[in-house]
Parts: structure tokens; sequence; C-alpha cells
């Protein structure tokens, strides 16, 4: 019997807690299987969240430390400092890296941190149950802002990818997207770019990877990827921000 | 025992001077507390520490009533020329402070600590000379222990400035 | 004799943590400890160390929670404001158990309060500090030596007890210099392994996890149930105290830190009178040494507990007293420090009270 698909070792053999259609399960795989290519899975730390993939250590078969809302960048910068030589990761969402723990992001960014941030942009709060995240687009009606976001109220939605672009510390970073079968197949290569250029010390990397939440967008699952597609992607354009490798 | 004040501008080396005698005390009298204040001070304010030298135990660090009293700029005599302990002595610099004190229940020594430092060198090191001065009335602790400390606490490249210090220490000492 | 160093305590605790085998300081500059940051970032980078400078106080913490998560001995200082911010993180390393040292130099609060010493933040490292139910263990030394000792021992429990320890001193502490002798080094290889930590399985073991979410109830009470235990049994084997003169006191003077020297000094001169007082100093303040007082309330007139805040401290002496005999309470606040006349005062006063039955 040939094999053609299996689950790669470093996701566990267990089912995950998220909502059907979520694409947190695909960006999980793909963390895995990159994971699993580099021979990575014995030496890697991940840090998991605060939001919809706070169990994340429950999904993944390497070691795993949950962080405080927003603290994963530190969390990991202390990891990392102990263990140069392992491969750490922080894999969070946008109300955690982008509202409260915009300041330890940046800083990890600015001090060159050799750690790679898998960065999940899908608009809003999951876990809380859907209130406007940072990068909910404008117009967007979510629980707290129910009359759509509006810039004189609740201003404009934040380009991670493009500040953090700006940042010298910076080594690598990509905007991607999980809408379709070929983005989802530059997910991966820009998860093993970001992870190789973590083991080449180079520096702090980060992939953004624009993700539905068809729960709290109130969608069916593909009418949420059509949507991804056709607004999100507008806002925040796909592509290689910066390349230091 | 002895509780020792220094007080004066930020700058001046008040700091520095207390620690040269905690340090030479250390060796004298084996128990030594050294308190600064802290803070803007540092930045060109008022600025004291307190010192206490002593062969027994030192219970609190903080000095209500000190024995010496090293004043190197005016407002520091006005603020703790009172609380000086009667039988006590009062050291300042007269060439810094225009002032006679008016208590009659303690020793005074006006002594122009920056000019004597002026005249051998280096205005800045009146603290120097201070501080010898002290060392010779209080009495406890020998001045070669000074000046060891002195030449044990700096680095080879600093020698000289050392044995400038030294220099100003043994005028304060002679005064 | 072990070679005498002048050192101001902010530099001995800094040095104390690096002969323990800690190799790992994230700080933030506050007055009145910045000397410490100072000598991490001097002397880390020599001995093999990292110090980071991080971005706030949370930060700074979470990168402990991070390091310590690791397996590595690791420590954060600051002062009062700065602790109220790390209250989060301080939260979370006790809830997923692990050891670290928290230094707070304390300075007089509330907010931004006053730059001097003070020792206003006993209920924040006692009660708790940050959410849910825990505590960490808490020194308060009161000399440049105790805080080295302290600081030393401080690393040891938080590991054997796997939680966190925070060295409780004041503005006044860490500024001032006194003698002090060094311990020998221990070489963080030479520590024991922590099977727990999160280093990477190697593929040979199963994995780790650092964590403190139990979405579970059942689950999540059990293990505060469990880490009670612990609690308890900390309780029972880990009370520091210093005693001085209470065998035939009339009055306790109860007091630590740098509170307890400035009594002393009040204690010596009532003594000399023939006044009958002594001082019961706590060293460690989580857990409190409860017993000592319970032990001697059955005896003395009185208690009278000198504090560098409002009261705090006292709140405990009068529980481990329960009502045997009146606690008293002194204190000074906002940065300022109690002298040691308003004490012996304080003392007469009292005993006067009590030969006129007023008590």
């Amino acid at each position: 019997m040939i094999t053609v698909f299996k689950r790669p070792h470093p996701l566990s053999d267990v089912s995950n807690t998220y909502c059907p259609g979520c694409t947190h399960g695909i960006v999980h795989r793909l963390v895995a299987e990159v994971i699993e290519e580099l021979g990575a899975e014995g030496d890697t730390i991940g840090v998991a969240p605060v939001g919809c993939s706070v169990v994340a250590y429950n999904f993944f078969e390497f070691d795993v430390q949950q962080a405080a809302h927003g603290r994963a960048p530190a969390v990991a910068t202390g990891i990392k400092r102990v263990h140069p030589d392992k491969l750490v990761f922080t894999y969070q969402g946008d109300g955690d890296l982008a509202a409260i723990g915009t300041a330890e992001t940046v800083h990890a960014a600015a001090r060159g941190e050799n750690i790679s941030i898998i960065f999940i942009n899908n608009a809003i709060y999951g876990m809380t149950g859907g209130q406007m995240a940072p990068t909910s687009l404008v117009g967007q009606v979510t629980q707290t802002t129910p009359y759509g976001r509006k810039i004189e109220n609740q201003g404009y939605p934040i380009k991670v990818s493009e500040m953090l672009s700006t940042i010298e510390g910076a080594a690598y970073i990509e905007r991607v997207s999980v809408d379709s079968i070929p983005n989802i197949k530059k997910t991966k290569a820009a998860i093993k770019k970001a992870f190789e250029c973590q083991l080449d010390k180079k520096g702090f990397s980060l992939v953004e990877v624009l993700s539905s939440c068809p729960t709290n967008w109130g969608m069916e699952p593909s009418e949420a990827l059509k949507w991804l597609r056709e607004n999100m992607i507008k806002q925040y354009p796909l592509g290689v921000y910066c390349d230091k490798r | 025992m002895a509780e020792i004040m220094l007080a004066g501008f930020g700058g001046q080396g008040v700091l520095f001077a207390g620690k040269v005698i905690a340090k030479a005390g250390m060796e004298a009298l084996k128990n030594v507390s050294w308190l600064p204040s802290y803070g803007p001070e540092m930045r060109g304010g008022t600025c004291n520490c307190k010192v206490i030298v002593s062969d027994g135990q030192i219970a609190s660090p903080d000095i209500a009533e000190p024995d010496f009293l090293l004043a190197m700029n005016a407002p520091s005599l006005e603020k703790f020329e009172g609380k000086v302990r009667s039988g006590g002595t009062i050291i300042m610099d007269s060439s810094l402070i225009d002032k006679k004190i008016s208590r009659k229940d303690v020793k005074t020594v006006y002594i122009p600590a920056k000019k004597i430092a002026e005249k051998m060198g280096d205005g800045r090191l009146g603290n120097m000379v201070m501080t010898g001065c002290f060392i010779s009335r209080y009495g406890k602790i020998p001045l070669s222990e000074v000046v060891e400390c002195m030449r044990r606490s700096v680095s080879k490249a600093k020698a000289s400035l050392a044995e400038l210090n030294i220099k100003m220490l043994k005028a304060g000492y002679a005064f | 004799m072990a070679e005498k160093f002048l050192m101001k305590g902010n530099e001995a605790v800094a040095e104390a943590a690096i002969r323990s085998g800690c190799r790992y300081f994230f700080g933030y500059p506050i007055t009145p400890q910045t000397e410490l940051a100072a000598y991490m970032a001097k002397n880390m980078p020599k001995r093999g160390g990292v110090f980071l400078q991080a971005e706030s106080e949370i930060a700074a913490i979470n990168m402990v929670y991070g390091a310590a998560g690791a397996g590595a001995r690791a420590m954060t200082g600051s002062s009062s404001p700065g602790i109220s911010l790390k209250q989060e993180g301080i939260s979370y390393i006790a809830g997923a158990d692990l050891p670290c040292v928290i230094v707070n130099m304390a300075r007089g609060g509330p907010g931004l309060g006053s730059i001097q010493g003070s020792q206003a933040d006993y209920f924040q490292a006692t009660k708790g500090g940050g959410h849910g139910d825990y505590h960490m263990l808490v020194f308060a030394p009161n000399s440049v030596q105790e805080l080295v000792d302290m600081t030393a021992r401080a690393f040891d429990k938080a590991d054997e007890y796997r939680m966190p320890a925070m060295i409780l001193g004041d503005g006044m502490l860490g500024q001032m210099m006194e003698p002090v002798e060094f311990f020998e080094p221990t070489e963080p290889d030479a520590l024991p392994k922590k099977e727990w930590a999160t280093d990477g399985t190697g593929m040979k073991r199963k994995k780790n996890i650092i964590n403190s979410l139990y979405l579970e109830s059942e689950i999540l009470e059990r293990l505060n149930i469990e880490r009670y235990e612990r609690y308890k049994r900390i309780c029972e084997k880990e009370p520091l105290f210093e005693e001085i003169n209470t065998e035939d006191a009339e009055i306790i003077i109860a007091a630590y830190g740098m509170s307890a020297r400035i009594a002393a000094s009040a204690a010596d001169a009532l003594r000399s009178e023939g006044v009958r007082v002594g001082i019961i100093r706590p060293i460690t303040l989580w857990p409190f040494p409860s017993e000592i007082f319970a032990r001697r309330a059955a005896y003395v007139k009185a208690f009278l507990c000198v504090e560098m805040s409002m009261g705090q401290m006292v709140e405990d002496v009068r529980l481990a007293v329960e009502g045997k005999c009146p606690v008293y309470f002194y204190g000074r606040t906002g940065g300022m420090t109690v002298e040691p006349d308003a004490v012996y005062k304080e003392v007469k006063r009292i005993l006067e009270l009590k030969t006129a039955g007023g008590i």
C-alpha cells in the first residue's frame, strides 16, 4: 500500500476544538508539516496565545508554553534566550498580537529576536464571541461595532506586516492567505522560510495568515473564504514585505 | 561608634567621600553602613549620605543626630546644623560657606577645603580634603587605612588620580 | 575568612543571584532598584548570562515566565509601581507552577508615590497581588548580608516548591552599602535538571506543557487544592524569624526589614533603662511565622507592630495573637522613615497606658 496522505507526527492525534470551517486547523497542520520536514520536532518549543488557539498545546506533540494575553513574544524571548538553538515560535491571533500585545510584538521585532511568529489575522475576536479586532475592516459589523467599524470612532485597521517591515530587526515578513489551495501551498512555503530564517539565526520572522472565522462572521465556510478573498486581501495585500535571508 | 553626615551639592563627591570613609571604616572597625539620599538630588540639587562606623552591630543605618557633620554648602549646613548631637563636630568648607556656626555645644572646624584643593592642583577634590580632616578629628580610623583603601579601589589606569586624592586627604588630615 | 565587599543592596542581590546560578535577568528601569539592572547588565555577559532590558515591566515578567518554563533560574527586579504591572505575570507563574525570583525594592505609594523606601507593598506581596488563589514565598531581609543569603535561599526554595519567590526590600535597603560576604558560586549546570521544563522533547520523552489554563473547573479546583496542600507544608516548614530578648519581655515589637533595625535601636535604648522590651522580626512574610507570635502572646502584655506603612503586617500579627493581648501599631508612610525615638516614645506610652489600667 502506498501512503499518499498522513498526519504529520508533530500534530497530535486528537480532535481539535475549532469550529467547523475554521482555518486554524489548516494552519496547525502546515506548521506541523514544516516542523516535520525540517526534522525539528524534538527541538521545537511553541508558545500558545490567548484566543481560539489558546489550547494549541493540546494539538502539537512538541513542548509548548501557554502565554498570557499578548505576551507570547515576551515568553518566546525568555525561552529563546535560554535555548538559542531551539526552534521557538508563537502562534497568535489579531487581538493577541496587534491589540493587547502590540508592544511585545514590535519590540521583539526591534530586538531582532530570533523567533518566528505565526500571526492569524481573521479580523475578529473569536474566542470571546466576535468583537472588533484591531484588524477588523472599516464598515465590518461585529458584536462591538454593531453599526459597522467607523473611522471616526474606532479608527483604521492595523497593517501588521507593513508596519513591522519598517523595523530593522525584522528579517522575514510575508503575508499569505488560506482561502485557496494555491494560497495554502504558499502559506506552507512562507512558514518554512520563516522557520529556516530562524534556524539560520537571521532574526525576527513573521508570517501573517489571512484566515476566516465563519462562526463570528456569520457565514457559511465557503462564503467566508469568498469574503476573505474579496474584502480582506484588498485591505491586506499578499506578498513578501521583508526578506533579509 | 560614629555617625557621620556628609552633605553638599550633587557633583561635589559627597557620596564618594562617604564611601571612602565607609570602606576604610570597614577595615578598621568591622561594621559600617552607608546610606545615600537619592533621586532628583543626583542631578545638581542637595545631596547627602549617612555613614556609620562601629565595632558593634549597627541597628538603623538612618541617622537622626550625627556625631559629625561634613558640610560642603550653605543649604546643607542650614539644614543639618541643628541636628548634630551635643558635643559633636561640624566640619565645614569655609571656602564655600560664608557663615559662622552659632551653636556653642559642638566643636567646629572651618576648613577652606576647596581652596586647599585648588592650590594643590584640582579644586574638585575638596571632598577628599574634607575627608582627611574628618579622619584626623575622628581618630579611630588610621590615615594609612584610608590611603590603602584609596589605592586598592582604583584601577591601575587611574593610579595617578588615586595619588592626587591621597595628597588631598593628607592635606586635610594635617589641617 | 571570606573576603568582605562594601556593596549596595541592589548590587549585592544581583551578585547573589548570579552566584545562585541565575543567568537570566529581565528588567525595566525604575528608582530605587536601577543598580540591580545595571549590575546585571555589566556582569551577566561576563558570566555567560543574559541581561535584557524589556520594553515594559509586563514584558519583563513574561520573559521570566518563558525562561523559567524553559528550565532556567530567572530573575526580574523592580520597585512598587513596576511590581504592580508585573502582577499579571506573577499570577500566571504561580498558576503554571514555575520557580523564579522577583525583587521588589519598595517605595512609597499608592500610584506613582515617592521614591523613598516603604513597606506598603506587604499586602500585595503576601496576599496575592495578582488574581486567583495563589501565594509566593516572600523573604524580607533587613541587611545587605541577609539580602544575599535570602536571595540564594529564594532560588533554592522556589525550585524546591516550584513557585515564585519574592525578595521584598525597600529603597533604603537597595540603596545602602554594607559589608557583605558571598557564598561560593553554583554553576547552572550543577543544578538539578527540571524534568518538567520545555526544552525540547529531543524525541525522547512526551511533550511538556507549561500552562495555567484549565477550562474544566473540576480540574482547576483539584489543582488549586493540591497547590494549597503544598502551601500548607511550606507554612509548617519554612517560616523564618529572628527573636531578640523576648524571654522576659513585657512588650514585644513586631517589625520586619528596615523597620526592624530601627526598632532595634529603640529597643536598645529602652533596655538600657530597664524596660523589658523584645523584638520578633519575621524574615519570611509568607509563610508568616504566626506560631511564635501565638506563643509569646501567652505572656506579654502587648505587641507593638512597627511598619513603614499605614499598617499591613499588623493584621497578620493580630490574626496570630488571636486577641490574647492588645496589638498596637505605629507607622510612617509615603516613604518616610520610622525614627527610633518615635518607637521609643510609643513603647513608653503603651506601657504607661497599662500601668494606668488603660488597656
